[in-house]
């Protein structure tokens, strides 16, 4: 699976793109941002607070509850600030 | 229409290639967005727009989408600049072409909310040596809610 970082969510984990293989019974966002901070300081600075987190699920915005299964792209995200 | 560019874009000649050689469009609304030199009191003397290259395009495509089934219209087009931007810069363009003026205008207001809220895009301003992240604005989420069905 192909995860993404943007903006000060890319700044925090110090990358913008890596592959990664979630655990087993990863099923949805919530559960995957739960293992992502065991992976370091980083991850667990950029997830410390999910109010201000989005995500999106193979290019569609997600929340924390939309499934991950099968999914080959998931990114994070501040709230978006473009226009 | 969707385009995602680091170069400017000249208004002008973007409403004339989307009329040009027609004949069934009576209104064209357009809103483009420039680059302030300063936010709040702080002084801002550039801009770097970040993008979800891929995403981008996909979320602009269905939010045009959306306002096409909303509202009559005859030719819509979305513009967004990326990359490092100065304060007087032009950042985004949409231009929303109907029969009449009513669903251009709400069209393209729509286009710009939704545009807001959705489309990921970025942007940290830099300032006196600092730099950080614009933060999401409660006022553009209420903006966009107006739409809501």
């Amino acid at each position: 699976m192909k995860l993404l970082y943007f903006a000060w969510v890319k700044q925090k984990t110090g990358t913008g793109e890596e592959d990664v293989m979630p655990p087993t019974g990863t099923g949805n966002v919530h559960e995957l941002i739960a293992w992502l901070k065991t992976r370091g300081e980083g991850y667990e600075a950029a997830f410390a607070d999910l109010g201000v987190i989005r995500c999106a699920v193979d290019q569609e915005h997600g929340d924390l509850d939309t499934p991950i299964a099968g999914a080959s792209e998931v990114a994070f995200f501040p709230p978006v600030t473009g226009g | 229409m969707i385009r995602v560019q680091t170069g400017d874009f000249d208004i002008g000649a973007e409403v004339a290639a989307l009329t040009g050689g027609r004949t069934d469009i009576g209104a064209v609304v357009t809103f483009s967005g420039l680059v302030r030199d300063a936010s709040g009191s702080a002084p801002v003397t550039s801009m770097e727009l970040e993008h979800y290259p891929g995403m981008t395009e996909k979320e602009l495509a269905r939010i045009e989408t959306e306002a096409h089934e909303r509202w009559p219209l005859q030719a819509t087009l979305i513009v967004h600049r990326v990359g490092r931007l100065a304060p007087g810069d032009n950042i985004v363009l949409v231009v929303a072409a109907s029969v009449h003026r009513e669903a251009a205008f709400e069209a393209a207001s729509f286009l710009m909310d939704y545009l807001k809220t959705r489309a990921p895009f970025w942007k940290r301003e830099e300032g006196q040596g600092e730099a950080h992240w614009v933060e999401a604005r409660e006022s553009d989420d209420k903006a966009a809610t107006r739409w809501k069905r």
